[in-house]
């Protein structure tokens, strides 16, 4: 298997104009087509948001990640599922440069999003994680009221216009809003755990980003907590590209149109994560090519 | 809720995703803040250093021509020839009496925080707070206390009463330097020997104690350099003395650098100010070097504890 | 046996400060009884006459640690921020502690140099102050040697403000790396996230730190007597001389004129020693949350 196999490459790339995005607007991409051994079945006919070539990250001298390259669909889910410590915070966190104030951060290959350079000279820090937004592993609410944590972010954009209703409507994307309608002036601090991670999401989607990148959202919570957080990610998805970073497989397969594949390289001598296959997660989950995946997603793994 | 409910809430702040990653929006204004509020921080922190180097400096330039072994090792001549031994020598035993009365009661005091009182304890948050609140005396009340305790009943000043007064000055920062180095011994070294059935006070003198010496010893030297230049205590209990020569008689008048700083800066002798400057420069460098010292010291030893 | 040594120590300790006031009380009696609490509002002070009032000494002591505070809290709080928000732990580790350094230089180095070098540089500037800001009545008429309540000021400034830099840093450090990430992945700059994530969530340490620095300023003997003057007289004008209750301690206590003279500064002491006892106590309340008490990084503030 080469490399071009295992990242799907080798199938025609899409950098569809927007007219051919409309062709299929249905959620999944997931056809009729059976699954394919060599990789993770068709390509979706989307407009791809991240194309990411041979990406390398390095935290001083070692490398945590390497080898990487795949691409990211617009208003899809794209599930990161692997062993903990083989990059996937690492992958998720170099698509809004989180990692840049990390000391000895250093990316090798290139991240172009929608065919910009994250990383290169013209793009702007603040501008890319103001269009990419983050929702993190364990629930980070400002020592806020409720809506302060939400109308904060739109207040520094400028976004006043219309502000309660830019609030009310956020939190009730993130299933929230009947919770706390009440009491939007109380300490985000006094919420629960799955509330707190809800509040993270509106949070994140009251400022209209592009993409939507969430690092285990749902590792710290209870069942019913992670339920409604899943239940989300469908609702979500008609308005953003999500990217989720999971460790459970149930729950990939559950909200993800496609799944990538990272595990620990071991076969040199230095170990690094790396991407071994990705593509629809139905493939993923019933037919990946690569034994690694199969072990994995199987449990006999990791 | 569905697309339905989607934020289509006016036009500010939209972007096209497809567009450069270039500032949008209102960025490019808030940029311009943010670039200007790092601008003054760092000035500010550059005004810091600057001052730093300004008094530095100045006290250098105008001391280091009095600066030679004489200088340190001569008792004065007249008001302004010879050197300055007998205040080194008189602030070495002030300072040096005094840290030996506070080192104990400060580490005790440490060692009652971290080893005996409980962390939710009432006696010791009030035995913090004591701390607190005696590490926020002002000095020179320091002074007027002793000086009612102890100068007037005996009617006469002494290096005694300046050391006492230098002690309380000492003792809170030597108990609190104590308490957090204290803190960083691991609760594992005492779990084992009090496993070991070892009575506690045991475990304190010969597990903990030793663990922690370092740290004490680096706390404890931050705080005699803070002594060391107390002027204000010695001022009020200890400003009669004979100016020219070396004693050991504590129960007296000792004469002590910053005394001899405070009475010589108006005096209208070029020469006596100029050894002024000189004693001024000795200090200062001797408390910066041993801060310097200390920190790097301690630094290292924590790091060491922290492993 | 240890336990009894440290319980001792620490007794030590809460008895002295209980001592102390008994003692400062009993020694200002004769000056208390004379005066009574009509000392703390009575502006003159003439002890050839044994007539002595704290009035000017209070309000210069408010006046010139007022003046520090508003020069170091934004200086302070603009370099804890440099060096927790801006610069890079290599910088942070080396201009920390230069700017920590300046709270180790001794009081009596301050008040030297302030007297010949930073006291003709203020008698050069105070005319141009009064030129400009004449109109303010702080800035009034100015003095002729550049001794003054404003020498005073800035003395205090430089003293108080490693204080203020250092707490400061130190708090802000201890804001949750997430809660600055979370607000970084919402497109906030580095100035929104200090203004709508840091600041609030320290302001009482700040405000605890700048309380700190507060009761330093109020107490400072030494360096104040070198450039104040140490003149008994309310000077609206900071560009004037004046003096304070530890700088007239430290200024007349040696050369007293009589037994009431020397109780009148136990009573000024005892005064300040309430006034230090607030602010630590007020520093202690209004950060409850935070330590700022300790001393920093092993140093001593
Ligand atoms: N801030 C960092 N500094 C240095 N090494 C890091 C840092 N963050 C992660 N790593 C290393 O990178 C590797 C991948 O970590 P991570 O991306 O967090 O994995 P995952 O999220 O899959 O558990 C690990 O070996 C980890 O030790
Ligand atoms: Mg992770």
């Amino acid at each position: 298997m080469t490399a071009g196999d295992r990242t799907g490459d080798g199938v025609p790339s899409d950098h569809g104009p927007p007219g051919r995005v409309r062709l299929r607007t249905e959620s999944t991409p997931r056809s009729a087509t059976p699954p394919s051994i060599n990789g993770g079945g068709p390509e979706p006919t989307r407009a791809v948001v991240f194309d990411i070539r041979d990406m390398a990250v390095y935290y001083g001298q070692n490398c945590a990640l390497a080898d990487t390259s795949l691409k990211v669909y617009r208003n899809l889910v794209t599930a990161v599922i692997g062993p903990s410590g083989c990059g996937k915070s690492t992958f998720i966190r170099s698509l809004n440069r989180m990692n840049d104030a990390i000391l000895g951060f250093r990316l090798e290959g290139r991240v172009l999003y929608h065919g910009h350079d994250l990383y290169g000279s013209g793009a702007n820090r603040v501008e890319v994680r103001r269009r990419i937004g983050m929702v993190f592993q364990k629930p980070n609410p400002f020592p806020k009221s409720i809506y302060d944590n939400v109308a904060w972010a739109p207040r520094n954009l400028g976004m006043k216009h219309r502000l309660d209703e830019r609030v009310e409507q956020a939190l009730r994307q993130a299933a929230l809003w009947e919770e706390v309608k009440d009491r939007l002036r109380d300490s985000a601090l006094g919420l629960s755990g799955g509330q707190q991670q809800r509040l993270c999401i509106a949070r994140a989607i009251a400022i209209e980003p592009d993409v939507l990148l969430l690092d285990e959202p749902a590792s710290a919570l209870d069942p019913v907590a992670t339920a409604s957080i899943e239940d989300l990610m469908h609702d979500l998805k008609h308005r953003f590209t999500i990217v989720i970073v999971t460790h459970n497989m149930q729950q990939a397969a559950r909200v993800a149109d496609r799944t990538a594949f990272f595990s620990l390289d071991i076969t040199g001598p230095a170990r690094f994560g790396t991407l071994i296959e990705y593509g629809d997660t139905e493939t993923i989950f019933r037919g990946a090519s690569d034994s690694r995946t199969r072990d994995y997603v199987a449990g006999r793994f990791g | 809720m569905s697309i339905a409910s989607r934020l289509v809430l006016g036009e500010s702040g939209r972007f096209d995703p497809t567009a450069p990653l270039t500032p949008s929006g209102n960025l490019r204004r808030r940029t311009v803040v943010d670039r200007t509020v790092r601008v003054i921080a760092t000035a500010a922190a550059l005004a810091a250093v600057a001052m730093l180097v300004i008094v530095v400096y100045g006290v250098f330039v105008r001391g280091v021509s009095s600066l030679s072994l004489a200088f340190a090792f001569q008792t004065p001549q007249g008001l302004a020839g010879g050197g300055i031994f007998n205040y080194l020598v008189g602030t070495l035993e002030v300072v040096a009496l005094g840290a030996t009365i506070a080192l104990p009661i400060g580490v005790l005091t440490g060692l009652y925080l971290t080893e005996f009182a409980g962390p939710r304890s009432r006696v010791a948050g009030s035995l913090k707070l004591a701390l607190d609140v005696m590490q926020g005396l002002p000095t020179i009340v320091v002074g007027l206390f002793i000086y009612g305790l102890i100068v007037i009943p005996q009617h006469v000043q002494s290096g005694l009463a300046a050391s006492i007064a230098l002690a309380i000055v000492m003792v809170p920062l030597m108990a609190r330097a104590s308490q957090e180095v204290l803190l960083l011994v691991p609760n594992s070294l005492r779990e084992a020997a009090d496993a070991l059935g070892v009575n506690r006070w045991r475990t304190v003198l010969t597990v903990i104690l030793p663990s922690a010496v370092g740290g004490i010893a680096t706390g404890a030297i931050l705080a005699i350099a803070r002594a060391a230049g107390e002027t204000a205590p010695v001022l009020i209990l200890d400003s009669i003395y004979n100016p020219n020569q070396t004693t050991f008689d504590i129960f007296h008048g000792v004469p002590t650098v910053p005394m001899l700083i405070f009475t010589s800066v108006e005096l209208p002798i070029p020469e006596a100010v100029a050894r002024a400057w000189g004693a001024a420069l000795l200090l200062m460098l001797m408390i910066l070097i041993a801060n310097i010292g200390a920190r790097v010291w301690l630094a290292r030893t924590r790091a060491k504890m922290a492993r | 046996m240890l336990f009894a040594l440290c319980a001792l120590a620490g007794l030590l300790v809460v008895v002295t400060l209980f001592d102390l006031l008994y003692q400062l009380a009993g020694d200002a009696t004769p000056a208390i009884s004379r005066f009574g609490l009509g000392f703390l509002g009575h502006t003159t002070w003439k002890p050839g006459f044994n007539i002595e009032g704290a009035g000017a000494l209070i309000y210069g002591t408010a006046v010139s640690s007022a003046l520090a505070l508003v020069l170091a809290t934004p200086l302070g709080i603009a370099i804890g921020l440099y060096l927790s928000m801006v610069a890079s732990p290599r910088v942070r580790a080396t201009v920390g502690p230069l700017v920590e350094m300046l709270a180790a230089v001794p009081s009596i180095i301050y008040g030297f140099w302030g007297l010949v070098v930073l006291v003709p540089f203020v008698d050069h500037l105070e005319p141009g102050l009064h030129d400009a800001l004449g109109f303010i009545p702080l800035f009034g008429a100015p003095s002729t040697i550049g001794i003054s309540v404003l020498s005073a000021g800035i003395v205090l400034t430089v003293m108080i403000l490693p204080i203020i830099s250092a707490l400061s840093r130190d708090l802000f450090l201890t804001v949750p790396e997430e809660l600055k990430d979370g607000a970084a992945a919402l497109g906030a700059t580095r100035w929104e996230i200090i203004r709508g994530i840091v600041l609030p969530s320290t302001a009482s340490g700040v405000g605890a730190a700048v309380v700190l620095g507060l009761g330093r300023a109020l107490g400072e003997a030494i360096a104040v007597s070198f450039v104040i003057g140490d003149v008994n007289a309310i000077h609206l004008s900071v560009l004037q001389p004046g003096s304070t209750l530890a700088e007239r301690i430290a200024n007349q206590f040696q050369g007293a004129l009589n037994n009431l003279h020397v109780a009148a500064m136990f009573y000024c002491g005892l005064i300040l020693v309430v006034i230090g006892m607030l602010t630590s106590i007020a520093a202690r309340a209004i950060a409850s949350r935070f330590d700022v008490n300790r001393t920093l990084g092993g140093g001593v503030l």
